[in-house]
């Protein structure tokens, strides 16, 4: 009777599941609620966890929980700690969710609301939360070694080298795109550029509180820095109502790009518990807080979806960024459905933590479900808006024209109808002088949370939410910059280290100033193309990034299948080998495009070709003229570093398939480096207080 | 009621690292009671350098 009782409850699922899925794909009407979105995403990702989760586990990786883990095995007190699961889930949480799946659903919301929907679901229950789930699997099972090491040890000294490099290259382009993200949501906006800055202070001020005043205090400290960062939105509003000082902050874009330059360098150089460790805490907290938030908002007001189903952009001429449905949402959207970076936190702090196999599939799968999740809302959120005004707000002045005027009567020429009034309404407010070309998401999100707070929680403070929203984007891109340019330095330094043993010497100033500097100005470069790019630069950065990032991604899938492969689990290896033949795909096409397209908005190389030309007959605008030799160059670099990353991600995959097909052949490969079994000794309790 | 609160604000310092020296404390009583154990602030020092060398946040 119980399990009759238990299948028709799965069953229901599955059919209300269904049914909301379909009820997405096939509405054609003027508008959805979201509840229909938060059902479909609910039912999918319960019946894959209980079932897709639960079959890999069991049978293809064959968790065992008399198992030790490292964490039992290597228990030191600090790194390698048993900890209860809830616990580990809480840390693989606040490490993998960044801002990643909050910008890229925007994004690609100018296709309509569909593609991106489905591809966050699907791809992540068959793609990201299995690569992550394997990938902690892999390294729980090998003494929690990363994945560069891993892929070293079983697949060889290339499959290694790529990782390292894949890793270093995706870092410099994701915190150039996350930087022009926040230049765009500052530039000539004094209450967000005065937010933002206010945050430097704040994080100094919790840092010496742990630090000096009361040591390892780390709560209360934080609680100090969060009433100050909630200030501070109060306080960038009064700043600027306040004439004399509304100029301190009111900056053009490349101005912003430079300090955000010399923030990167001077976090990176900078003791880690000054500056970087209490922002951390900072944005953790109001991360986890805000997204909460937005869930409980969503759920209680049930917006409704006004952006269509698909819009005529899938052909390729979207204003956001260039290019076909096919490949480009899925390289648009890369956090939230599948993000290679999770792959380097699944072989790092987290096995370190685990204290039972079992718990892997809590901690893998569902960590990266509830971050598909998040992408969700952000879908949710920016398709929530009028698509007119989502698309002022996100088209770049290169395409839609400088003027209001021109950008309002080209958007309403679309089917997208929007007024200028219209948008100074909205800009009024939201507190800002103007709403029109803030590309790069953030502004777009932060006016979708904005109108959904709002109205959840009090129409009077539109204005505080939007900065509120803006703050906390920022807050944790900046996070990220200073850990990313933090990380980027050790790497160089040990990647240096070779060639010169000293540069290896982490407190070794010259090298630290060398290194740092070296890493900030190569981010610093890519942003600061993106800053003078008259489109945007988010149309050349975000796919990029989505190449980067979902190349890792194939990195950590190849390791995941050769292994299966070597363990004799050949019949299982398509577990890993799909979502890879996928992502080759996808990674490929995209890349091929970018580079052999003959669309002057698509291909790097033909962009530069119709610059040059334009340039040698004298057709450009002076001001146009004068940097257009710099943007050649600039979408030549592009182009050959695309063609990088794709010849990277070739020869990765067919070592992988070298390994595989000389076990399979009988030849000797590489061992398995897994670690031998030892039986675990943990007492259930005490584990799990 | 109230152990569910206990519960919840013990799962807040863990997740915080707010009670890092107790659990040291707690290890070092457990496997190491032959030395006398670090000062508070001098094995926060180190527990914070530790915790931010390496990847600890994605994008």
């Amino acid at each position: 009777m119980n399990k009759l009782l238990k299948n028709a409850i799965w069953i229901l699922i599955a059919a209300l599941g269904a049914a909301a899925v379909g009820g997405i794909a096939l509405n054609r009407g003027e508008s959805i609620n979201t509840l229909w979105f938060i059902t479909a995403a609910l039912c999918v990702y319960a019946i894959a966890y209980r079932f897709y989760a639960v079959w890999i586990a069991a049978t293809v990786l064959a968790v065992d929980e008399t198992r030790a883990t490292p964490a039992e095995r290597l228990d030191n007190g600090r790194d390698f700690v048993p900890t209860n699961k809830w616990i580990v889930f809480g840390h693989h949480f606040a490490a993998i969710a960044g801002p990643g799946p909050l910008v890229g659903p925007t994004l690609a919301a100018q296709f309509g609301y569909l593609p991106g929907t489905l591809w966050i679901l699907f791809g992540a229950v068959l793609g990201g939360c299995v690569q992550d789930m394997v990938t902690l699997f892999l390294s729980t099972r090998r003494d929690a070694k990363s994945l560069g090491q891993m892929a070293r040890d079983e697949l060889g000294a290339l499959g290694g080298t790529a990782a390292l490099i894949g890793t270093f290259a995706i870092m410099i382009i994701l915190i150039a795109v996350l930087g022009l993200v926040v230049v765009n949501a500052m530039k000539h906006s004094p209450w967000a550029t005065a937010t933002v800055s206010a945050t430097i202070p704040i994080a100094m001020i919790v840092g010496l509180y742990m630090r000096s005043f009361r040591p390892g205090q780390v709560l209360e400290a934080s609680a100090l820095g969060v009433a100050l960062l909630l200030l501070s939105v109060v306080g960038g509003g009064w700043i600027d109502r306040n004439e004399t000082l509304r100029v301190w902050f009111d900056h053009e874009g490349l101005t912003l790009a430079w300090a955000v330059m010399a923030y990167g360098f001077a976090a990176a150089i900078l003791p880690v518990w000054l500056l970087l460790a209490p922002r951390d805490y900072l944005s953790t907290y109001v991360k986890l807080g805000t997204i909460t938030l937005l869930a409980v908002a969503i759920v209680m007001l049930q917006p409704t979806v006004k952006m269509p189903a698909l819009t005529q952009f899938i052909d390729g001429t979207g204003p956001i960024f260039g290019g076909k449905l096919f490949p480009f949402v899925f390289i648009t959207i890369a956090c939230g459905a599948i993000s290679g970076f999770h792959a380097l936190i699944a072989s790092g702090t987290t096995p370190k933590l685990l204290s039972n196999e079992r718990d892997i599939r809590m901690i893998g799968y569902g960590g990266m479900l509830l971050e598909s999740f998040v992408a969700i809302m952000a879908m949710m959120a920016a398709t929530v808006l009028d698509p007119g005004v989502f698309f002022a707000i996100n088209s770049p002045a290169g395409v839609v024209g400088k003027e209001a005027v021109d950008a309002v009567a080209k958007i309403s020429s679309w089917g997208f109808p929007v007024t200028v009034e219209q948008m100074q309404l909205l800009a009024n407010q939201m507190g800002e002088a103007t709403l029109f070309a803030r590309t790069g998401g953030a502004p777009s999100l932060a006016v979708g949370m904005a109108s959904i707070f709002g109205s959840a929680f009090g129409e009077s403070m539109l204005a505080l939410w939007y900065h509120f929203a803006i703050m906390f984007e920022a807050i944790f891109i900046l996070t990220t910059l200073d850990a990313g340019t933090r990380v980027g330095r050790f790497m160089l330094q040990d990647m240096l280290g070779n060639i010169w043993p000293k540069m290896a010497e982490t407190s070794w100033t010259p090298s630290v100033i060398f290194t740092s500097a070296l890493v900030v100005a190569s981010w610093g470069y890519f942003l600061y193309i993106g800053v003078i790019d008259p489109n945007g630069g988010v149309n050349i950065l975000w796919p990029l990034f989505g190449i980067a990032n979902q190349m890792l991604a194939a990195i950590a899938l190849c390791v995941a299948t050769g292994i299966l492969v070597k363990s004799g689990k050949l019949k299982y290896a398509w577990v890993t080998g799909l979502p890879l033949m996928w992502l080759v795909t996808i990674t490929s096409t995209a890349a091929w495009e970018k580079i052999a397209s003959d669309n002057i908005r698509i291909g790097f190389f033909s962009a530069a070709n119709d610059l040059a030309d334009k340039l040698a007959v004298g057709a450009l605008p002076p001001e146009k003229a004068a940097i257009a030799p710099k943007l050649i160059f600039n979408l030549h670099l592009d182009g050959w570093l695309t063609l990088f990353f794709v010849t990277l991600l070739w020869l990765i995959v067919f070592d992988m398939l070298r390994v595989c097909s000389r076990y399979l052949a009988g030849k000797p490969v590489l061992p398995l480096a897994e670690s031998p079994h030892s039986p675990s000794r943990l007492v259930e309790d005490w584990v799990r207080d | 009621m109230l152990g569910k609160l206990k519960m919840f604000w013990r799962m807040v310092r863990r997740l915080s690292g707010d009670d890092a020296y107790e659990r040291y404390l707690q290890h070092h009583a457990a496997h190491h009671q032959a030395d006398t154990p670090l000062g508070k602030e001098v094995f926060f020092k180190q527990w914070q350098d530790e915790k931010w060398n390496g990847i600890k946040r994605c994008c």
